[in-house]
């Protein structure tokens, strides 16, 4: 059997329940009948904001990585740091694992995420994407997992309050950096059309993608 | 819904990136998905036992990451150790009792109600049970979104450690407490990334046909 004919089917990756899920309206989700996952969902927005909110947060990700996010001082003595810095200082003592896993989620993760979204966001402009494409975006979902900029941030804050006890802190540019970041990151999720780019991508044993039944304005979602 | 049938009942495989349905050449080589690529599986791979490894292996971390301190205070020649439930001690002395709440909650309650949530989903699985797959499932999505969270203990070390560094007025170093935490919070996130929600339906499926 072709594997083509079943592409308008969805197993839930859930529960396992085979599902029809047609097209969606702009701002429509289908949700699994038996166990609730979001099957699909279609962004309200025009298909270009994931891009613009990309090209934001990769902008906010370098000012965020090169100001200090805190500075500190106590008679006379001043001390900042960076994102990385906190990575580093770990590494330095001696606790390198832990520095080195600090640096990939506060980092290399959403880094490497940021790159990747921007890339092939670009890429998927042009009308059958190419299959690297969908390689990257598989990359990219992985790293989304380890990128955790927002509990850096919750941290950050807790580290602080708890030096505030010692020393005069404040936050510097890159905490505002952060802060922006946190907001942004979800945005461009919740922006992305997953569904539309995985139909346009060239299939990876070499053949073109099938004529999809494309997302139209007022069509009735399944369900 | 009428009938519940489920992908694996037909022989389709779902690709775990793309969601792409197709039916493999082979049962026992499904080989790749042939939109992207990601190798197909019908379930995870021996999920079940790399889960119940990964959470054995939080569990024992746990210990010493409760017990052994995770920063030294070096402050004018003398040296103070911090575990992390001291450090949710000193936030609430200090006065910010809501910052020590969330600590307290993210670096003590959610690992531990991780390791919890993972062994109840493991036993239920392997006994098959097919009672309350709703909750389960829901658990389960609790487990796999609430547990980066935990890692914001190993932050606030890292942000404190990277900036009170004022030798020889006041420094402070991280003690080896803070791996075995971070080994903790990173075996229940792959823990929960290797159990398989699907297996909690599995048993349902394979009993008599019951309308849904």
């Amino acid at each position: 059997m072709d594997p083509r004919l079943i592409s308008s089917l969805v197993a839930c990756p859930d529960c396992d329940l085979l599902e029809r899920v047609g097209p969606l309206p702009p701002g429509g989700k289908a949700t699994c009948a038996r166990c609730g996952y979001t099957l699909a969902k279609r962004p309200a927005g025009p298909p270009d904001l994931s891009l613009a909110l990309t090209v934001a947060a990769a902008i906010a990700f370098v000012i965020a990585n090169v100001s200090p996010l805190m500075n500190l001082s106590v008679i006379g003595r001043t001390a900042s740091t960076t994102i990385a810095g906190g990575a580093y200082q770990m590494w330095l003592e001696g606790e390198r694992i832990t520095g080195a896993l600090v640096a990939f989620c506060a980092v290399i993760a959403p880094g490497g995420y940021l790159l990747f979204m921007l890339i092939l966001l670009i890429a998927a402009r042009s009308a059958p994407a190419p299959r690297w494409v969908g390689e990257m975006l598989r990359w990219a979902n992985h790293l989304q997992m380890w990128s955790m900029l927002e509990v850096m941030m919750l941290g950050i804050l807790v580290a602080l309050i708890k030096i505030a006890e010692l020393a005069t802190v404040a936050a510097g540019i890159g905490m505002f950096a952060v802060g922006a970041l946190v907001l942004l990151f979800p945005a461009i999720v919740v922006n992305f059309n997953v569904r539309e780019l995985w139909q346009r991508v060239v299939w990876a044993d070499g053949e073109m993608p099938p004529p999809a039944p494309a997302d139209a304005a007022g069509a009735e979602p399944s369900r | 819904m009428t009938a519940v049938v489920t992908a694996a009942q037909l022989g389709l495989l779902s690709c775990e990136a793309c969601q792409l349905l197709s039916r493999p050449a082979s049962a026992a080589e499904p080989g790749f998905c042939p939109r992207c690529g990601e190798r197909l599986e019908s379930r995870r791979h021996a999920s079940i036992q790399n889960t119940w490894a990964l959470v054995v292996a939080a569990t024992i971390c746990y210990i010493p990451a409760n017990a052994l301190p995770v920063l030294n205070t070096t402050s004018l020649g003398t040296t103070e150790a911090d575990t992390i439930l001291g450090g949710v001690a000193f936030l609430y002395t200090s006065g910010s009792w809501p910052l020590a709440l969330i600590v307290l909650i993210a670096s003590v309650m959610i690992p531990l109600g991780k390791i919890v949530a993972l062994v109840y989903l493991l036993i239920t699985v392997q006994r098959g049970s097919v009672k309350s797959n709703h909750e389960r499932t829901r658990l389960y999505r609790m487990v796999e979104f609430i547990g980066r969270w935990s890692m914001l203990d190993v932050f606030v070390d890292a942000f404190t450690v990277a900036l009170v560094q004022l030798q020889p007025l006041m420094s402070v170093a991280p003690g080896a407490g803070v791996l075995f935490f971070a080994a903790v919070v990173v075996l229940t996130m792959l823990a929960a990334e290797t159990f398989d929600p699907r297996l909690i339906w599995d048993a349902a499926s394979a009993r008599p046909k019951r309308h849904g």
